[in-house]
């Protein structure tokens, strides 16, 4: 094979799309000739730049919510064959406008996906103040996460993960079983100067990375995280700024 | 429905991933992701294959085309040419060495400079890891069109990058 057509064979060589003869043929040239080596070399390190660097981008909450509406639109059009004209297939293609998130479908799908959020953030904080006024803060009380873990195992179905994050002043104190959503969830105590952070996890299968901006409910700062298949509600009146920062270091990677 | 959300739901990370690079925006590309699973629900009669993924990719990058061809017309129009589009780098940037590992910012800005044609093939392959076969069903070419058009946007992207890198010395 001359320096040409090899040079040529280099990306789909690099993707295994040749043919076993020609695939032997570039492998062969490859050994004997340094400058074609480095070219290859050159090929593959971009490729696994690109592999390992670019952001695979899931697709965000609000657009999976859009698009199940957009489903479940047609599904019911499907079972009334005559469907109204305002259904909402046709409300939402009439309305996506090329404004940036002008369009009807978008807003439609924030305020339902709000509706949604602001009863779990209600919820949380409804339990953060029982937990507060009936002095039920802790059903194991513990710094040691090693002591926490193990508690919730065979009261779950999950095991939360569980961290003290002492180092940077938010010390772990304890955890409890707790209700939300019609479903047990685990609840984690953590401590900031004197405030007290609750932490409700529960796994949500396929959840997307996520951190929604902080929210008020009754004077209480409510953080929506998703991480590791796992769905973080955290509340506290701790202010926002370094509620925040707590989240962070909850979802950090490990 | 019950079929579209076995064979084409699964793949809506992979849409808007595929979206995302196109349209380079995070609101362009929920907008155009949307628009194809519109577009998707409403022709799902005509799905015949066992490909979900590559069917409801071909949509999808169909609604970016359009929605792209409709922000440049009033700018002036210019179609992408394989051969035209390589040349635009200066030749004169040596090819990036990436024998050490190469920053992952410079790469994503890198990948962000290419005409999207190469940006399409280059995500198709490497964060989809779709065969040669698979990314021709996508963008509806040939499969010989798919080989040229990577070993490209390749050897595009180390130009590029190699361009910068001297940029910032």
């Amino acid at each position: 094979m001359e320096h040409q057509e090899v040079i040529d064979r280099l990306s789909p060589f690099l993707d295994d799309e040749l043919d076993p003869v020609a695939s032997r043929e570039v492998e062969r040239h490859l050994e004997s000739c340094p400058p074609c080596r480095a070219g290859f070399e050159r090929q593959r390190n971009l490729s696994e730049s690109l592999q390992r660097d670019l952001e695979y981008h899931r697709a965000p909450d609000m657009l999976r919510e859009r698009v199940m509406r957009d489903l479940r639109a047609a599904g019911r059009r499907d079972a009334a064959p005559a469907p109204p004209c305002g259904s909402a297939v046709a409300l939402a293609e009439r309305g996506r406008g090329r404004v940036r998130g002008g369009g009807g479908a978008w807003i439609a799908a924030m305020q339902w996906r709000g509706s949604g959020d602001d009863a779990i953030a209600r919820e949380v904080v409804s339990g953060h103040i029982r937990s507060l006024m009936a002095n039920h803060l802790a059903d194991v009380a513990s710094t040691d996460q090693h002591t926490v873990k193990p508690w919730f195992a065979g009261k779950l179905d999950f095991s939360p993960p569980v961290t003290d994050f002492a180092a940077a002043e938010y010390p772990l104190t304890g955890g409890r079983l707790d209700y939300l959503q019609g479903h047990p969830v685990a609840a984690l105590v953590y401590m900031h100067r004197k405030h007290v952070i609750n932490v409700f996890v529960w796994p949500v299968a396929g959840a997307r990375e996520q951190l929604a901006p902080p929210v008020t409910e009754r004077g209480y700062h409510v953080i929506h995280a998703a991480h590791a298949g796992m769905s973080y509600w955290v509340v506290s009146d701790l202010n926002a700024q370094e509620l925040a920062a707590f989240v962070r270091l909850l979802t950090a990677p490990a | 429905m019950e079929r579209f959300t076995e064979f084409v739901l699964p793949y809506l990370d992979a849409a808007h991933n595929l979206a995302r690079y196109l349209m380079r925006d995070a609101y362009e590309a929920e907008d155009a992701v949307q628009e194809a699973f519109l577009r998707a629900i409403r022709h799902f009669g005509g799905f015949r294959g066992v490909d979900g993924r590559a069917w409801l990719l071909s949509i999808v990058r169909n609604a970016c085309f359009t929605q792209l061809r409709r922000q440049r017309s009033g700018g002036e129009k210019v179609e992408f040419d394989e051969e035209i589009h390589s040349h635009e780098v200066e030749l004169s940037a040596p090819e990036a060495d990436l024998a050490n590992t190469i920053a992952a910012e410079s790469v994503r800005a890198g990948l962000s400079q290419l005409a999207v044609e190469f940006r399409e093939v280059l995500v198709l392959r490497e964060l989809e890891g779709l065969s040669y076969k698979e990314i021709a069903q996508v963008i509806g070419v040939p499969m010989g069109t798919v080989m040229s058009r990577l070993a490209r946007g390749r050897k595009q992207l180390l130009l590029v990058l190699g361009a910068n890198a001297k940029e910032n010395d």
